[in-house]
């Protein structure tokens, strides 16, 4: 037998390709995602343009997935909304990433009375109705995207936070880092040679599932009316549309819905997918 | 356990006062009038007006009065109803929505255990996949996409359910309760799940097992504690969710709850329904959090410390 060493991420990637659901969802992702960075150029129609005249008609070979009321293009507007809300996903996300990671970090690495704080701090913005406060500044504060991403970042950052923490406190307390503290390596370099490498896996896992629940969220604000403003378009508007005129073109509904359910389905089984390859031990 | 709840308690009255206050300066910072949108209004009516609702005294000072008043559970006069307070609003549409919420969360915890327990059973089975897939469907699909589509294919496809109303037609609370309840039982399934499968593998199931229990006796009366402890968890922080859930629910079924006029009040910038409503809600989810610690506490002996 031979044994070719292997790096920790190789080790994962491998063991991710086994996963067939992972890595389909994975594929299924990565095209979303070109479609929607490419979009401009994909789309066959503009995604504003009405046709007054043509109106809602169903899928045809000219309009693939149908028009809605106003005879715009479904595809070309699911083709554009994929951008607003996978952009929603990965900055809001990319929000809660930096607070909950730093925050995590702190607590997890200094320890003692500063932890006990700023995990009581975390304890108690948890049982706080979060959505409510969205709602709230939302409406204040006009429809503004960038205050959307903030907010919603601002929210989902306690789980990533109490995450890290864990991690950091495991790390922390193992022999190599003591090692290395006993070597008087200083705070800083201690902290990104040794346990920084380590978290970064669980960092990933969290940072893929926590793109699902943010999108979620967006769609919710939009199908309050709460989010993104026409005639922009996230999946959420669209849903919303859809759900309006649902009884006579059900196809305004169908397909940005579905179109939804799948990406969202996808992100939850390769975050799954990844959590199971990084760290074995903690599938449920 | 009566000093865990002190404890509680302790940190839950200072949470509040601060919630409430933060809600306060945030609406009254707000750009544009509860007055602003209706038709103009002469300024003497609006002086009135804003004599009437307390508006022009300095801030600081209508900020300990509003305090004063709500600890009495007086949240002043709705903006938007005259002649109606924000208390009294609030007690219509309460027994409403924790109507809907308790279908939900009977139909959740029934659903989601029965599918969560058979599938640790039968782990690696079929009756362990497809529930599982399900459940992750039922995590995916969010409330308003859910409600819909329910709506489209039993409300109108079929005509074997009303498509809204509350307390109208019979039937008419099915399809809003399982729209709301349906991610948790998703969750629920999950949780209990994964809790069954690590109790399953413990000693004293083994020993259960060994003394000659059926299989049954074996999972509903031992394996079925450890199952519960992530569900009971999981119930606090989700009524927070449910609150939520219960905007979105009530505003497709049309249900005069709280959520809906939650919704309505944030669109009409309905300052003192808006502040009730959240202090309360804040107060709700404080109150089932603690709940659900105390239930974790009885089940779980080592939560305890």
């Amino acid at each position: 037998m031979e044994h070719s060493s292997q790096s920790l991420w190789s080790d994962a990637f491998d063991r991710l390709k086994k996963n067939r659901l992972a890595v389909v969802s994975g594929i299924i992702l990565i095209i979303l995602l070109v479609l929607a960075i490419f979009a401009p150029w994909i789309a066959p129609h503009s995604y504003a343009y009405q046709n007054l005249e043509l109106g809602a008609v169903g899928p045809s070979s000219s309009y693939w997935l149908g028009t809605d009321t106003l005879g715009r293009d479904q595809f070309s507007r699911i083709l554009y909304g994929a951008r607003v809300s996978l952009l929603v996903g990965f900055v809001a996300t990319a929000v809660a990433l930096l607070i909950g990671v730093s925050w995590g970090i702190v607590a997890g690495f200094f320890g003692g009375k500063i932890d006990s704080t700023m995990m009581r701090i975390v304890d108690i913005l948890y049982g706080l109705p979060f959505i409510i406060f969205i709602i709230l500044l939302m409406v204040i504060f006009g429809r503004n995207i960038w205050l959307l991403f903030l907010a919603i970042g601002a929210v989902e950052w306690l789980t990533m936070a109490r995450i890290v923490r864990g991690q950091v406190l495991t790390i922390k307390n193992q022999e190599f880092v003591l090692a290395a503290q006993a070597m008087g390596v200083r705070n800083i370099s201690l902290f990104f040679r040794h346990i920084l490498p380590n978290i970064l896996g669980t960092i990933a896992v969290y940072a893929t599932l926590t793109i699902p629940q943010v999108m979620l969220l967006e769609a919710f604000l939009s199908f309050l009316g709460l989010g993104v403003q026409p005639p922009m378009s996230s999946w959420g508007t669209l849903i919303r549309y859809g759900v309006e005129s649902m009884e006579e073109y059900p196809w305004m509904l169908i397909f940005p819905g579905l179109i939804f359910t799948i990406t969202l389905f996808c992100l939850n089984f390769f975050g799954d997918g990844l959590r199971d390859a990084i760290d074995p031990r903690s599938s449920d | 356990m009566l000093q865990l709840i002190f404890k509680r308690l302790l940190v839950a009255v200072p949470v509040l006062i601060i919630v409430a206050s933060i809600t306060f300066f945030l609406v009254r910072l707000a750009p544009g009038g509860p007055f602003d949108s209706e038709k103009v209004v002469a300024p003497q009516v609006l002086k009135n007006l804003n004599e009437v609702y307390n508006l022009n005294a300095p801030l600081h000072e209508q900020y300990f009065d509003y305090m004063a008043d709500a600890i009495t559970g007086d949240f002043g006069p709705s903006f938007r109803y005259p002649g109606r307070s924000v208390s009294e609003m609030i007690l219509t549409g309460l027994p409403v929505t924790f109507e809907l919420a308790f279908y939900a969360v009977i139909f959740a915890v029934f659903l989601g255990l029965l599918a969560g327990i058979i599938a640790a059973v039968k782990k690696n089975t079929a009756l362990d996949y497809i529930p599982m897939a399900i459940a992750m469907l039922g995590i995916c699909m969010p409330t308003f996409l859910l409600g819909p589509l329910l709506v489209l294919i039993f409300g109108i496809n079929l005509e074997i359910m009303p498509v809204s109303g509350w307390d109208a037609l019979p039937g008419d609370k099915v399809l809003p309760a399982i729209t709301l309840g349906a991610a948790y039982a998703a969750y629920i399934a999950r949780l209990s799940r994964g809790g069954m499968l690590e109790t399953l593998n413990q000693d004293y199931i083994r020993t259960a097992r060994a003394k000659g229990l059926s299989e049954f006796k074996v999972v509903m009366l031992h394996a079925i504690r450890g199952g519960l402890i992530p569900v009971l968890a999981f119930l606090g922080p989700a009524i927070a969710g449910l609150i939520g859930g219960s905007f979105v629910v009530e505003t497709i079924f049309q249900i005069p709850g709280l959520g809906r006029f939650y919704v309505e009040a944030a669109f009409n910038r309905d300052y003192t329904m808006i502040l009730g409503t959240t202090i309360f809600f804040s107060a709700l989810i404080i109150f089932f959090n603690l709940l659900s610690d105390i239930s974790v506490a009885i089940f779980n002996p080592q939560a305890r410390s």
